[in-house]
């Protein structure tokens, strides 16, 4: 083999003290394709945008035609021929195709006028090669998604990129769409251009990829050629070491059905629908890779969006969509994924959070009783364990586990007979997240049906009874406490398991 | 709902502002601190501060209201209207009055809120075509108080019902007025409902708070509070004309809410600070029309509000940076 375009070499980066990357080395060659994968906070994105010039590493050596070199920003790693396309797309929708494929880079004449007409020549030649065919005016925001991911290709290829790192670029893709992607991506590799990119789906990875790079908790696991390719021996790789199993304990006897969700489809996921029920006294997990669907259904279900289709019932009785306020009337309750902006108003006192959900409660004559909020939230602050100066501090002020537990703490009173926690302990302490299990746990067994969302495998398999993998919107899988393993799981999770069933 | 020592803070400052410049107005000019000096800037903060009251609800939920002045000269000419030509009665054309406000402020809370529409666009179209109404419907000449409701002009502006103190009735009506909506934002389950919208609509919505519901009563309370002031600016006046009466108004409310610590941004809002925010925009109007001449009025209150605010805004960083 010739020398790598880009060597990276013990590449190591840590945010706010936790390590993304510990010391992974890679090489990158002409004319391949390199797909990137690992479970949810593998560091992926990370390592792309190390090689990006997006983020400084902490340690390690980038090695460019081999040269050593530092990417101070994406704008050297641009000059370099490094292109990075984000998985948001860094499009400006209000502009047109060419304005867009030059943007920053704009070609003038006489020094200070816009080249309109030379942009449209080069764009609309850029355009031709990848198979695209609008007119370069086309403003951005009638383009599909898949369109635009194309104009960013358009754009790298303007810049003479020789490398091409595309973040999940068919995350948002329809198969059609994926498979216009991938024929620009062959043209591409022909041309000796190194094409980099993080998928979740093995199909699509086992189709186009020469080669496949895979990351568990910041390290390199292993790489595996063209000919190696199998879908087992990837998610063994991604898997890494497997988990201690789930802690032997009593299982629980899950008692009648309280929610039963059926046909449901969201906007996230118009194609797919999603059935499945919630049983009193049981932990039901929900796993699956970021973007599942998972946290659109439970939106759906508690009635912050309207769902397109499907029903909806608690104890028997069809809910009616789109109103939170019935939802909770009828027992449900929802902690939701993103704690700072819909689970609690941080500027608002601890009290304020609490009480807010059931606020009537606390004013039987019409008139709030300021005493009767204070005792309570006393009360619920202690049972919670909840650290602060008091009742009267504002939840911005406190740590991240403590947000959770008031979070938490004001659906307990209502003591709701279902209710749904999205990522329950994401970005929360060791200490805080063992007392969010507690609680958890003492939720299922005093009866209520327990649904937690959470793309962390380890705190899935250990408090479940039933774990439900989503994948693309639809259940690919259910499985029992016993068939569990992180294995099973990423299996369904990535749509590589021969067990799903047709949507 | 809010972190009770913070609030309190903030009013007090703004109390303490108000002392000061009640002081330098006072030693300025003796005239501004007369029995009639005193009663002209209550009686001119009690009407103001009427709608000022309404607007600082719909500012908690972080919208606008700008079709206050038109509404109040839309209600002005017709209040004598339909005692006159349509012969109601007193309270009839007042229950008019209020049934009509509520609908108007309920068709902008809809339009915002289903329609998702933005506050300053939906009640800048209301400004237009109030004010159109008010000319269409009080045909271009000047709108009388009628005989019979004579008495009214007195009772409920300019008498002085506590005696020897010169506090006019309007501003015993604003204080009754402001002591109900404290109650209301402070003690029920409606207000606090409606300054956690304020803060964070989308928490709110995830604690079953009917966001939708709470924000359309704050436009139907503004545009009532608009309604039933344009009257009592009518009452003030005896006659009103609707190519012009009112006009503005919604600007020197919605100045005194930003004195008062209201906060454009939604969620922040206390009703003694509103009062102390008219209160101030009552005595710069007073003072500069004694102590310099009327004219400067407008430019010295802007002036006034724009200093206030960045003093505001260092002061927080000030703070924020030395926490």
């Amino acid at each position: 083999m010739s020398a790598p375009l880009l060597s990276a070499r013990g590449i190591s980066k840590r945010f706010a003290g936790v390590r993304a990357l510990d010391n992974v080395s890679a090489d990158f060659f002409q004319g391949e394709v390199v797909a990137v994968m690992g479970e949810n906070g593998a560091g992926k994105s990370t390592l792309m945008k190390c090689l990006a010039g997006v983020h400084q590493p902490d340690s390690g050596t980038l090695t460019w035609n081999g040269k050593d070199l530092r990417i101070a920003s994406t704008r050297r790693a641009e000059q370099l021929g490094i292109a990075f396309i984000h998985q948001e797309l860094n499009l400006c929708d209000n502009l047109d195709v060419a304005a867009n494929v030059f943007l920053g880079r704009e070609l003038k004449k006489a020094g200070c006028f816009l080249d309109a007409a030379a942009m449209r020549a080069r764009t609309a030649a850029l355009l031709e090669r990848i198979g695209l065919r609008i007119p370069t005016n086309t403003p951005v925001s009638s383009l599909s998604i898949g369109q635009r991911q194309l104009v960013e290709i358009a754009r790298a290829l303007s810049l003479d990129a020789r490398m091409v790192i595309m973040d999940e670029p068919t995350s948002s893709l329809t198969a059609g769409e994926t498979a216009t992607l991938f024929s620009v991506v062959r043209d591409l590799r022909s041309a000796g251009i190194c094409v980099v990119f993080i998928s979740h789906r093995i199909p699509e990875i086992t189709a186009i990829a020469d080669r496949v790079i895979v990351l568990k908790d910041g390290r390199f696991t292993g790489t595996l050629t063209k000919s190696e390719l199998a879908p087992d021996r990837i998610v063994s790789l991604m898997v890494g070491r497997d988990l201690p199993p789930p802690e032997p304990r009593p299982l629980r006897q899950p008692g009648p059905v309280r929610l039963e969700v059926s046909n449901l489809r969201t906007a996230a996921f118009p194609a797919s629908q999603l059935s499945f029920s919630l049983r009193a006294g049981e932990i039901t997990g929900a796993a699956g890779l970021v973007g599942a669907g998972r946290t659109e259904a439970a939106r759906a279900i508690f009635g912050i969006d309207r769902p397109i289709a499907g029903t909806i019932s608690i104890d028997g009785n069809p809910l009616t969509h789109g109103n939170p306020r019935l939802a909770i009337r009828a027992g449900l309750a929802l902690v939701p994924e993103d704690r700072k902006e819909q689970g609690l108003i941080l500027d608002m006192a601890i009290r304020d959070n609490l009480s807010l959900p059931r606020l009537r409660h606390f004013a039987p004559s019409g008139f709030i009783s300021d005493a009767a909020i204070n005792r309570s939230a006393e009360d619920l602050s202690a049972s919670l364990s909840i650290r602060s100066t008091g009742i009267h501090k504002l939840v911005g002020e406190l740590s991240g586990g403590n947000q959770q537990k008031v979070a938490l703490g004001r659906w307990l009173a209502l003591s709701p007979g279902i209710i749904i926690l999205d990522e329950p302990t994401r970005g929360v302490d060791v200490g805080a997240k063992r007392e969010i299990y507690s609680l958890i746990e003492s939720l299922a067994a005093s009866g209520t049906a327990v649904l937690v969302i959470s793309s962390d495998l380890e705190e899935i398999l250990r408090l479940s009874d039933r774990i439900l993998v989503l994948h693309e919107g639809h259940l690919a899988g259910t499985l029992t406490r016993q068939e569990a393993s992180e294995a099973s799981v990423m299996q369904l999770a990535t749509g590589s398991s021969p067990r799903r069933p047709a949507a | 709902m809010n972190s009770l020592f913070a609030s309190h803070q903030k009013t007090l400052v703004i109390a303490a502002l108000l002392a000061v410049l009640t002081a330098v107005c006072a030693w300025l000019e003796p005239r501004f601190i007369s029995v009639d000096g005193i009663g002209l800037i209550l009686k001119y903060a009690g009407l103001y501060g009427l709608i000022a009251l309404g607007v600082s609800f719909v500012i908690i939920t972080g919208g606008i209201d700008l079709s206050i002045g038109s509404w109040i000269g839309l209600s002005a000419v017709l209040f004598p209207v339909l005692l006159r030509d349509y012969g109601l009665s007193t309270t009839s054309a007042l229950a008019v009055i209020i049934l009509l406000s509520a609908a108007a402020g309920a068709l902008h809370g809809l339009l915002i809120t289903r329609l998702r529409l933005q506050p300053f666009l939906v009640t800048l179209c209301g400004l237009f075509i109030y004010r159109g109404l008010a000319r269409i419907i009080g045909g271009n000449r000047e709108q009388m108080v009628p005989q019979a409701q004579q008495w009214m002009r007195s009772t409920f502006v300019k008498a002085q019902p506590l005696g020897d103190l010169p506090i006019p009735s309007v501003f015993l009506l604003l204080l009754v007025a402001a002591a109900l909506s404290a109650v209301f934002l402070n003690h029920t389950v409606w207000g606090r409902h409606l300054i956690a919208t304020g803060r964070n609509e989308q928490a709110a919505r995830f604690s079953g708070v009917n966001t939708s519901a709470v924000r359309i009563t704050a436009y139907i309370l503004c545009s009532i509070f608009a309604g039933l002031s344009g009257v009592l600016f009518l009452l003030e006046v005896n006659s009103a004309q609707g190519s012009g009466f009112g006009n503005f108004y919604e600007l020197w409310a919605i100045a005194g809410a930003v004195l008062g610590g209201c906060s454009l941004r939604g969620g922040q809002a206390g009703v003694t600070g509103v009062l102390l925010g008219i209160l101030m925009v009552a005595e710069v109007r007073q003072a500069v029309g004694l102590i310099v001449r009327d004219e400067f009025k407008e430019f010295v209150i802007g002036s006034f509000i724009l200093i206030g605010v960045v003093a505001d805004e260092l002061l927080s960083r000030f703070l924020s940076r030395s926490r």
